[in-house]
């Protein structure tokens, strides 16, 4: 079943032209892709995000929670989705961390939903107001268990706006939790943010059954994998439970349905990797290097990029939306023509590692690694590009 | 005799009145000989048949633990959470669809311990919430360990040679957090239970009901305190009826007095109504009641 489309609520859609940080155009983004529920725990450089939607939910018929801490705010989104709403919370590295539990169960109990991550400096206290990238494993691997996500990275306060829709909509196509990996200078930096009139904005609704209450089955396997859901206060009486459960939801703890279910919150994912993969490229043919960054790194890679282009490399520039699932096939068939890859990254080596993982040896992979705290310095970028297209 | 062993009589679809609320399908449960969980869950299922509660608009919320097995018996809509987080789901539960009758079913290490902040914050927001804590004074489902409600002296399999940390006044810690509606009742008092939910429904605020509950496995064989019917015993022994006493009067020891009752019955503004007053004056027209969350 593909969901059908519909357009965005007018009445959270505040259309026009504006100049706003990537935390404020985030706000806008889940309102205008029909999130009318929030709760969050303060935290920077996240918090003005929840400030602005607690300002703002009021006036267009919704709620916002402040909790009394992650553990609670990142379940709490939850229960709303389950009665009815559109949910997300946000967080950094900290609150991230606390909520890690909770996206495993709304994997498991494939709640769609939005986790807004505004990284900063880790591990633990860190660097509470500078950036980081440092949290992409995490997004990935943070809850126990197998199971897929959606990662999105933004580097621009417009795409703050614009793909805080696309990760809702994600979130209901999938019915899966997306995580929506900011950093700390995307957040807070101010640029033209425009937003169209909602009826040029596209908002997946919930996959709600149409069946009836004899016939739903809350957790029966779709055709294209993913259920069809129900609502409290609906008749259906559905069980969810983070137990391993059967189509009825209930709680059937044996190797069969364990295999059985697992597999498909992974492949759900998985085999519609490359319908979710968005990327920017510049470039790419002809090749000698590719530089594959993304969020606030893209952007100063970009120099970096322009620099070795002016000392007459042929460098390609492979900018990373979705961060995961991770685009194997992309990489898989750049490797082959490529000599190399060039990975900058807020982090001491994540998302390299899946460069060359997927690159298999067929091109060289090499890091451009930074602690967090700044972004880098373009010259350690043009230094590496130009050791890598050697 | 022969009337006796008509079997008209053993054909006839005699049903227990609670079973329309249960998930048969599920039956048997999982709960050991002699422990009180199925018996609050048969006076629940009582109190929602008495007060004619609409059941389609009733959510239940357990956490985890062997009372937060209780969510997968009922046939309601039921969602069995995380580990001290019922509360926190219930919320955007109930302020997603507040026409929800929304019920928190869990223990008391699930409510107490990991989730003894939700609890608090909860009952000081005064959330619509109407929860049922089952307290059989430990961690049962993981084998018999201390819990913040486990009394002085008694054994466990973490304070083997006897417990020495205090043990937390549940109905006194909700009433200091603000909870409108707070009783305590043991399974020995089952209609008296049934009551009390039924008037807790009637509440709008946080309600808090404690039910102290044996566990024959593990409390009470590791105590030498006999089987379910010597509990029976001892509560129906101990346990006095004190409407109205004060909460700080009503802790629990090993093996003395069982002060039940219904404690606190007040009225302050939920925080639904709390939030809606306070946008209407602030933003006069600019407020937009939520009406239907639900995204078709």
């Amino acid at each position: 079943m593909k969901t059908g489309l519909q357009k965005a609520d007018p009445r959270g859609v505040l259309t026009g032209v504006h100049f706003m940080d990537g935390d404020h155009a985030c706000c806008e983004g889940a309102l205008a892709a029909g999130s009318r529920f929030a709760a969050g725990y303060p935290i920077t450089p996240s918090t003005e995000v929840v400030e602005r939607f607690a300002s703002r939910v009021p006036t267009v018929g919704g709620t916002f929670i402040q909790m009394e801490d992650e553990l609670a705010a990142s379940i709490t989104l939850q229960g709303a989705v389950w009665g009815g709403a559109k949910a997300f919370t946000v967080t950094s590295g900290p609150g991230f961390s606390l909520m890690m539990e909770h996206i495993g169960y709304a994997a498991m109990t494939e709640t769609p939903c939005v986790f807004v991550d505004v990284q900063r400096g880790g591990p633990s206290t860190g660097l509470p107001t500078l950036p980081a990238q440092a949290d992409m494993m995490q997004a990935k691997w943070g809850s126990h268990g197998d199971y897929e996500i959606i990662a999105l990275c933004p580097n621009s306060p417009q795409e703050c706006f614009d793909l805080t829709i696309k990760a809702f909509n994600l979130a209901e196509e999938f019915r899966v939790p997306v995580m929506f990996m900011m950093d700390e200078c995307v957040g807070h930096m101010s640029e033209k943010v425009v937003i169209p009139p909602a009826d040029q904005i596209e908002v997946v609704p919930r996959r709600h059954t149409h069946k009836s209450i004899e016939d739903y089955l809350p957790y029966g396997a779709n055709g294209d994998q993913v259920p069809e859901m129900a609502h409290a206060g609906e008749g259906y009486n559905f069980h969810v439970t983070g137990l391993t459960h059967d189509e009825r939801g209930y709680p059937n703890m044996t190797l069969p349905v364990q295999d059985k279910l697992v597999r498909r919150l992974q492949s759900k994912i998985r085999d519609a990797a490359d319908r979710i993969a968005m990327f920017e490229e510049e470039q790419l043919d002809g090749a000698d290097v590719i530089v594959v960054s993304y969020g606030i790194t893209s952007r100063v890679a970009q120099r970096a990029i322009e620099a070795a282009r002016e000392r007459g490399l042929r460098v390609g520039k492979l900018r990373l939306i979705t961060a995961w699932p991770f685009p194997d096939k992309k990489i898989r068939e750049l490797a082959a023509k490529t000599k190399a890859f060039v990975v900058p990254e807020l982090n001491l080596g994540q998302m390299v590692g899946e460069v060359e993982r997927a690159a298999a040896g067929q091109a060289k992979t090499f890091a451009v690694s930074h602690a967090g705290g700044g972004v880098h310095n373009p010259e350690d970028i043009l230094k590496v590009i130009v050791e890598a297209a050697r | 005799m022969s009337d006796i062993l008509n079997t008209d009589i053993l054909d006839t679809d005699i049903v227990n009145p609670v079973e329309p609320i249960l998930r048969s399908d599920r039956i048997p449960h999982i709960w050991c000989p002699g422990c009180g969980i199925g018996t609050t869950v048969n006076s629940f299922a009582r109190a929602l048949v008495d007060s004619n509660i609409d059941l389609g608009s009733l959510a239940l919320v357990s956490g985890i633990g062997c009372t937060g097995r209780v969510a997968g018996y009922v046939k309601l809509d039921s969602f069995h959470t995380t580990h001290g987080r019922a509360i926190p789901f219930a919320t955007g539960l109930k302020l997603a669809n507040p026409k929800l009758n929304v019920v928190v079913y869990s223990g008391d290490g699930d409510l107490s311990a990991i989730g003894g902040n939700h609890l608090i914050h909860a009952a000081r927001r005064n959330i619509d919430l109407k929860v049922i804590c089952v307290n059989n004074l430990i961690y049962a489902m993981t084998g018999g360990q201390t819990a913040p409600t486990t009394p002085d002296h008694s054994t466990t399999s973490t304070n083997p040679y006897g417990v020495f940390e205090p043990s937390f006044n549940l109905p006194h810690l909700v009433e200091a957090a603000g909870a409108v509606y707070v009783a305590r009742w043991t399974t020995f008092h089952v209609r008296q239970l049934s009551r009390s939910i039924s008037e807790a429904f009637k509440k709008k605020g946080f309600s808090f009901i404690e039910v102290i509950s044996p566990c024959p496995t593990l409390y009470q064989r590791r105590n030498k305190m006999g089987d379910g019917l010597d509990a029976m015993k001892y509560y129906k022994e101990k346990s006095k009826v004190r409407h109205g006493a004060p909460t700080g009067e009503v802790g629990l020891t090993m093996t003395g007095e069982i002060i039940v009752g219904k404690f606190v019955d007040r009225d302050r503004p939920d925080y639904e109504t709390m939030m809606r007053s306070q946008f209407r004056e602030s933003l006069g027209e600019r407020f937009v009641e939520q009406t239907e969350m639900v995204c078709s």
